[in-house]
């Protein structure tokens, strides 16, 4: 493989951490989804390059998906309920930016690790997709932890999506199969969300997760 | 061998999946929530028959499905108690329409989604590709989470979103560990399909990557063991239990908690034919031991009867988590019988308590007494179906209890100890809260209630048979399982 192919995916694949940590610190809605949508953006261009390097033209569906479901319906979708919920001035966070970029750098690091330890025989562009997916996965992961808003959790969970999608298409060969059945899942996640949104909003005037939390455990 | 899988006839394991889906499309469209509630039984009856003629013909295995000795087990146990389970529900709605908690519109996609259920649930038993594996389980995600928040109320909202994200998050985790392993068969097995497929997998682990694989059962490890219901990820299972029509908790609890056990199994399996692997036994030790106790502890302090027996079905999921872990024939004998008949009980649990619920008007523990006396054919159910998930004897539960500890305490006392430990705990809640609930003075409505008492006692009574004889047959069948599972 001549490096630039190389470099180019490489690129791509860091992007997307970069962005995972740039979504981490934004504190308003409407900015958080611009980074989200970025963020799909260089899912698809990521999935697109992946697809010309391994002469998998079917990756290139996957990539086509991502762009349209995730960089635009989505984030527009969102942008919708974000006004008509009244929600779009800024984030509750759980913790502060600060020490959630740093547990952020520290999970980075942590895959790092973890994935060029384990992922020794495999080939080189397959270690690095790998260890920047999991990176991905898991600042998702952070980010639906350290947000009270309802919106943002999903977009956390989003871009763990984006995350798994990455390492799929990094792994070569896997079947059509599976990367369909991620977009579409994707697709009824979103449904499924979107409608508890809804009845959410109808029932408690807020989509503020923690105002669910009151309620939780025993009926007294 | 794509070929084969494109020129399906149709076959036992073909109606197995074909007939939960046409019912469930068909159901979508009726609109009278009477004859649906029929036909649902009629359905779920269909495909137990079909899953019953798999003992006697077995399909060759494709890329997509297959059955093997294992999964068998798992899909005969599901579908059965999927067929008891509409016929409790079919009375079970019978009341929620009268109290007006459910509106037909409601009950057709109540009916549709039970159906769409039991197709993911058969189709991640028989998969044979594990991204299909995946798929199934996170279909069958996706409709109990729509099945929990279906009384629209407060609480079955937040319990239905913390279920779903939850869910989502094993479900993610999951997939990755599934990617995982695709990138360690690839180099043994090569690019495509083939590295995907169960059988496939299974015949060449010895020659893959251990590291992979090892970070991959971590992952498969979280991820499928939130859907089990393991401590420390077990949130989502009480809200969900609780909150949700009470045929759903049943099936949550004596079916979905098996699928999830049973995509851990399949890759445990994996691990194991790997020398150079981790071993996988340690992992699902602790997370099973975690679980025991702590459910038991949690038991004193429920205050509502759904609740209650959710954690005991942490409890239980922990215990056979545990089984499983230790392995050899005679822990994983034990786990499968304790799985099987934990099935029974806990359903049969939830046959019984949602009846009560109904008649009492209430899920509080504080306001339901005296049950013997004021429905004896129900209360003496529950005393029944609690006695036997206390894990006293005669009943089966009590010798799938005792087979794990004490072929525990042959190899690791200090553990047997644990579990012990934790039995006793649980034990201890169960009948503290039981002798409230079923004697002493009735309070509430005593009013008599029309219940469906022929599945409730069909299962206690399977249960009690396995107590005090196991037929030749199925000790043989389980005994070759155990030994498959290693």
């Amino acid at each position: 493989m001549s490096p630039h192919l190389f470099d180019i995916a490489h690129m791509l694949a860091g992007g997307l951490v970069l962005l995972s940590l740039a979504m981490l610190y934004q504190d308003r809605m409407f900015g958080l989804l611009n980074v989200f949508a970025l963020h799909a953006i260089v899912l698809s261009a990521s999935v697109a390059w992946q697809g010309h390097i391994q002469g998998a033209p079917h990756l290139y569906i996957t990539a086509i998906i991502a762009l349209v479901l995730k960089a635009i319906i989505i984030p527009l979708a969102l942008r919708r309920i974000v006004v008509r919920l009244g929600i779009h001035r800024t984030i509750e966070t759980v913790v502060g930016v600060g020490p959630t970029m740093l547990a952020g750098m520290g999970l980075v690091a942590l895959s790092m690790v973890v994935m060029l330890r384990a992922t020794q025989t495999a080939d080189p562009l397959a270690r690095e997709d790998l260890a920047f997916a999991l990176s991905v996965v898991l600042l998702g992961l952070l980010m639906m932890v350290t947000r009270r808003n309802a919106v943002s959790q999903i977009i956390g969970f989003m871009s763990l999506e984006n995350g798994l999608i990455l390492a799929a298409t990094g792994a070569k060969g896997m079947p059509l199969v599976v990367e369909i059945s991620i977009a579409f899942s994707v697709l009824v996640a979103f449904i499924v969300i979107g409608v508890f949104l809804f009845r959410i909003r109808e029932r408690f005037d807020s989509v503020d997760v923690s105002a669910l939390d009151a309620f939780r455990g025993e009926r007294r | 061998m794509t070929l084969s899988a494109l020129n399906v006839p149709i076959d036992a394991l073909t109606a197995v999946l074909l007939i939960p889906a046409a019912a469930a499309l068909l159901l979508a469209l009726l609109p009278g929530y009477w004859l649906s509630a029929r036909l649902n039984v009629l359905a779920s009856l269909a495909t137990f028959l079909a899953s019953l003629s798999l003992f006697y013909e077995r399909p060759a295995p494709t890329p997509y499905l297959f059955v093997d000795d294992l999964n068998i087990v798992f899909i005969v146990l599901s579908t059965f108690v999927a067929f008891t389970t509409s016929a409790f529900s079919a009375s079970y709605i019978g009341h929620e329409i009268e109290t007006g908690r459910l509106t037909p519109r409601y009950l057709r996609f109540y009916h549709a989604m039970y159906q769409t259920l039991m197709f993911a649930m058969n189709l991640g038993l028989t998969a044979n590709n594990i991204g299909l594996m995946w798929v199934a389980v996170e279909l069958a995600t996706l409709t109990t989470v729509l099945m929990v928040g279906i009384y629209r109320t407060h609480e079955a909202l937040e319990a239905a979103w913390k279920y779903f994200i939850l869910g989502s998050v094993g479900i993610a985790l999951a997939l990755f560990g599934t990617i995982l392993v695709y990138m360690a068969a690839r180099p043994v097995l090569g690019e495509g399909q083939d590295a995907m497929v169960w059988t496939a997998l299974i015949a060449k682990a010895g020659g893959f990557a251990p590291e992979l694989l090892n970070v991959a059962f971590v992952f498969l490890m979280l991820g499928y063991g939130t859907k089990v219901g393991l401590a420390p990820l077990h949130a989502w299972l009480p809200d969900a239990h609780a909150e949700g029509p009470t045929p759903i908790s049943a099936v949550l609890s004596g079916l979905l908690l098996n699928v999830a056990l049973y995509a851990l199994l399949r890759f445990k399996m994996l691990l194991a034919a790997n020398p150079n692997a981790i071993a996988p036994g340690p992992l699902m030790v602790t997370m099973g031991l975690v679980s025991l106790i702590f459910a038991g502890f949690m038991l004193y302090r429920r205050r509502d009867i759904k609740r209650m027996f959710a954690y005991s079905s942490i409890e239980h999921m922990g215990l056979i988590a545990f089984a499983f872990g230790m392995g050899g024939p005679l822990a994983n004998f034990a786990g499968l019988l304790h799985m099987t008949l934990h099935s029974l009980t806990k359903s049969a649990i939830f046959f019984a308590v949602g009846h009560i619920a109904q008649v009492k008007g209430t899920q509080r523990i504080a306001e339901i007494r005296g049950l013997t006396e004021s429905h004896p054919l129900l209360g003496w159910g529950l005393v029944i179906g609690v006695v036997a998930i206390a894990g006293l004897p005669p009943l089966g539960l009590f010798m799938s209890e005792f087979l794990i500890v004490s072929s525990t305490f042959a190899r690791a006392p200090l553990l047997a100890l644990l579990v012990v430990l934790g039995l006793l705990i649980a034990f201890g809640a169960l009948m503290l809260r039981l002798s409230e609930l079923a004697f002493g003075k009735p309070t509430g409505s005593t009013a008599p209630v029309e219940a469906s008492y022929i599945p409730l006692y069909a299962h206690l009574a399977l249960v009690a048979c396995a107590g005090i004889y196991l037929p030749g047959p199925l000790v043989a069948w389980f005994q070759a399982v155990a030994r498959l599972l290693g």
